[in-house]
């Protein structure tokens, strides 16, 4: 695998690419993801990537009716909330990540705890295409 | 073990002034600032000279974002005839001035000065609901930003984790609301002077003058529960979950203790001061808990050798109520998962045994974030000194009172202690 730098940059790359990538120490084992290039346990700079596999719970989560610009430029208002949340992944590591497929204008229906799977959203085209982490029920 | 921790000399707090927070269409930055620097100078009870102040500690969010104007030292600096000595600005979002009291501590502290005027100033009201969301947004972690999460959102996420650990629900969140409401009417420089029962009046006064049907709601929770009168903003925290959006201005005269006899015979000791940093939501390990808020305790409390039970009332950071459960537990006023439980049974009222947020709390005193940190010691200043007026504790000899500030989702926190000595 080539060696992109262990950033923020490399891991909404990755993200763009379908990949949820996260950094291992190699001293120590442990697992950062979003990725570190220093590791906060051991202090050693010597990681490499690690693909998770996508999978993990629902650890907490919101739905959000009053939405900052950017996300009401994806459709989203106060008629129309979305969910976001921290997912604790098989690995153990949590990020944070938008909860798809859930009813966010039903949040008494979405429960901690629930299986989720990996998703990747993008919006916009060309250069100006973003993608977001997200999640939606297995 | 708390390590023990010292000032290499002593800082007393002898002046102290606040602006009214609220909405102001014609009140800048300056105007608000001016009006707490004028109450600062008239609370030093023997008088002092304002040429003797040698430096300016200002905290400030993102004035820079609300109103497009950044570099706010010397432009207070010059306000109240300051300049030229130094003037420095600190940023650790809704907790700016509480780093700046901090570092006005340690300036006096070192030796370096004797006299420093502390303060803090936020401009937030010019810009929609969605903007603020989005310049406050600015304090949040890369990565929750991204997925789009708000303020709101992220102690949304939290209070989820904290329903499901203990057991908690909404019910629990709106006896803070109550609680911090009740206190409001008798704070005159409240944004929302108002209890729940006013506001349920006022809604049906409101709906009856311009001819719509009149609502009516059997208690306090059946108007919290009315998703007409209290909306979601990010769920579960709804509008009355939330502090408002707010302009003001607050600040504080520090000296050495040695001289602050000069000044007053009542001044407060600062006996412990903390701080600490937090990581973002994904990088907790427990999201019932912050581990800022923890360190900041254990540094002020190590400093202070006092306890928990040590100190006698709190004004604490309830920018969303969620966020005040959590900290009474942080703190040790109460057992983790005890907290929703101590203000269900009434611990944490006025003339309860633990007062919290006395000034009605940044939901109803109003949260200009900047000025946030030194207005809640504003609160503990007015308190200790007997001069709260009607919303002055009951029945209390008090000597001890703390403030607990946040900024961010939890990035940085800290916690003061006062002494009456």
């Amino acid at each position: 695998m080539e060696q992109r730098p262990f950033s923020d940059i490399s891991y909404e790359q990755y993200l763009s690419e379908g990949k949820l990538m996260g950094s291992r120490c190699k001293k120590c084992g442990a697992l950062f993801v979003p990725p570190r290039s220093i590791c906060i346990k051991c202090y050693s700079s010597e990681m490499e990537w690690v693909e998770v596999k996508g999978e993990g719970r629902l650890h907490a989560f919101t739905c959000i009716t009053v939405a900052p610009p950017f996300m009401m430029e994806q459709g989203f208002d106060r008629k129309h909330p979305y969910c976001s949340g921290v997912v604790e992944l098989e690995e153990g590591a949590k990020v944070d990540a938008r909860i798809d497929g859930v009813d966010a204008s039903k949040p008494e229906e979405i429960s901690i705890g629930m299986p989720l799977r990996v998703k990747f959203l993008h919006w916009g085209e060309g250069e100006k295409q973003q993608t977001y982490l997200a999640f939606q029920p297995v | 073990m708390q390590k023990k921790r010292k000032l290499a000399r002593g800082v007393a707090v002898v002046g102290a002034g606040m602006s009214k927070f609220g909405m102001f269409k014609d009140k800048d930055s300056k105007d608000l600032f001016a009006e707490a620097f004028r109450e600062m100078l008239e609370s030093v009870d023997k008088g002092f000279d304002p040429n003797d102040i040698e430096a300016l500690y200002l905290g400030n969010f993102t004035n820079d974002f609300f109103i497009h104007q950044g570099h706010w030292g010397p432009i207070i600096s010059d306000l109240i005839g300051l300049a030229p000595k130094p003037a420095t600005r600190t940023e650790g979002a809704c907790a700016s001035s509480a780093l700046a009291f901090r570092e006005g501590v340690f300036a006096i502290a070192s030796g370096f000065y004797d006299i420093v005027l502390v303060g803090g100033v936020e401009e937030m009201s010019k810009r929609t609901t969605e903007e603020v969301a989005e310049g406050l947004a600015l304090a949040t972690v890369p990565y929750e930003g991204r997925v789009g999460f708000t303020f709101p959102g992220v102690f949304g996420a939290l209070a989820t984790a904290y329903f499901n650990k203990y057991g908690a629900n909404r019910e629990h969140l709106m006896n803070v609301t109550i609680k911090s409401h009740s206190n409001a009417p008798l704070n005159p420089k409240a944004q929302f002077p108002f209890s729940i029962k006013d506001m349920m009046t006022m809604k049906a006064e409101g709906a009856k003058k311009k001819g719509k049907p009149v609502p009516h709601w059997d208690d306090e929770k059946a108007f919290l529960r009315d998703p007409g009168a209290n909306p979601v903003v990010a769920w579960p925290m709804h509008l009355y979950d939330c502090c408002p959006i707010s302009d003001g201005g607050a600040c504080m005269l520090l000296v050495a203790e040695e001289i602050a006899k000069n000044f007053t015979d009542n001044p407060l000791s600062i006996v412990g001061i903390g701080q600490g940093s937090g990581k973002g939501l994904h990088a907790a390990a427990d999201l019932t808990t912050m581990e800022a808020t923890k360190n900041a305790a254990d540094e002020a409390y190590g400093m202070s050798g006092l306890q928990p039970e040590d100190i006698q009332f709190s004004e604490v950071h309830d920018c969303f109520s969620i966020a005040e459960l959590i900290h009474i537990e942080d703190l040790g006023f109460f057992k983790p998962g005890q907290g929703y439980k101590a203000v269900e049974e009434g611990l944490t009222r006025r003339d309860g045994p633990m007062p919290i947020n006395t000034s009605g709390g940044l939901k109803c005193k109003g949260h200009p974030v900047g000025a946030t940190g030194i207005g809640q010691l504003f609160e503990v200043w007015k308190q200790l000194r007997g001069e709260a007026g009607e919303r002055q504790i009951p029945n209390k000899d008090l000597r001890i009172g703390a403030a607990h500030n946040l900024g961010g989702t939890g990035g940085t926190c800290t916690f003061t202690i006062f002494e009456r000595r």
